[in-house]
């Protein structure tokens, strides 16, 4: 299987991808510049961290607009599979490839450090391999995570399973001081209608082998390949 | 030339970390009364030619695609300067 990883001017976890899909996968990766329109027969595609065009104006905001977005857009619209962590969640927020917005964290912090997610859905491409309610561990390193959205639009999220991990304490409740950023009901990562964009502020290609910390982020790139391999 | 100052501010009832720190630390300074303190974006964005119908609909276009985010920020702006 053959992953794109899109590298914006300021990205900076596009290298930690690499390794994990080239090194610790055995899969196949390749980058994609920004100004280049070309997914270069990827089968998925990967927006990863940084401070793309240094998160100028709003997290995301100018990156949406780079040539190679609206590539991303149309693979989206057939039904390829994209994923976003930290500020490519943000950067799929601000392309409308995924609903709702990141804003500042409430706690004056930028937040670095371990957390625990509850798993609200297995039913996307990223998250087959997981159980739902399972609770797994992955850092986190943003200062704009809080998730928003207005409460009408909120309620269709969650009535159609788009919640997808939440902010959460070892044991798997999702409480106040277990959420870093002030979060709108928690929520660390959501999909689109259609289930084939996902977007997560902890970024999963920093949990993928045990010597860094957790294995959990495996998981999510499994889920990819048996997906894949599925189709 | 025509400019245009550019409000861009959070939408009521979205929580304003920035401006409720910027609130307290009034209050610390002694500042009574403070209600509350809510912290936008000011931009000018000066245009070399046009009428100001042109510029009022190139200006909301610039808001609408990449200045302000609808989901979470209201816009407003007032043009100044001559036509031309």
């Amino acid at each position: 299987m053959k992953f794109g990883i899109v590298v914006f001017p300021g990205s900076w976890s596009q290298q930690d991808f690499y390794h994990v899909i080239v090194n610790v996968l055995k899969e196949e990766a390749c980058y994609l510049w920004h100004k280049e329109a070309d997914l270069k027969g990827s089968d998925c595609v990967i927006l990863p961290g940084g401070f793309a065009h240094g998160d100028y104006l709003r997290t995301g905001a100018i990156a949406r607009f780079s040539p190679i977005m609206g590539e991303v857009a149309r693979f989206a619209e057939k039904g390829g599979l994209v994923l976003g962590s930290c500020n490519g969640f943000q950067i799929l927020t601000e392309a409308g490839l995924l609903p709702g917005a990141l804003l500042r964290n409430d706690c004056l912090h930028y937040r670095c450090k371990w957390v625990h997610l509850r798993v609200e859905s297995q039913d996307t491409p990223f998250t087959g391999r997981m159980q739902r309610g399972q609770v797994v561990r992955m850092p986190i390193s943003h200062g704009e995570g809080r998730y928003y959205i207005d409460r009408e639009t909120f309620k269709r999220l969650a009535d159609n399973d788009q919640v997808v991990f939440r902010y959460c304490d070892e044991r798997g409740n999702p409480t106040k001081e277990a959420n870093p950023n002030g979060s709108l009901d928690h929520v660390a990562g959501v999909c689109n209608e259609r289930r084939n964009v996902l977007g997560l502020m902890p970024p999963p290609e920093r949990a993928a082998e045990a010597i860094l910390g957790s294995e959990d982020g495996r998981l999510m790139f499994a889920s990819i390949l048996e997906t894949f391999a599925r189709a | 030339m025509l400019t245009a100052r550019i409000y861009v501010t959070l939408k009521p009832g979205v929580l304003d970390a920035q401006g409720d720190t910027v609130k307290s630390a009034l209050e610390t300074l002694g500042f009574t009364g403070v209600e509350a303190v809510r912290i936008g974006k000011f931009m000018v964005v000066t245009l070399s030619s046009g009428t100001k119908e042109q510029a009022t609909a190139q200006i909301e276009g610039m808001c609408k695609r990449l200045l302000a985010n609808p989901v979470i920020e209201d816009y407003a702006f007032e043009l100044e300067g001559a036509e031309g």
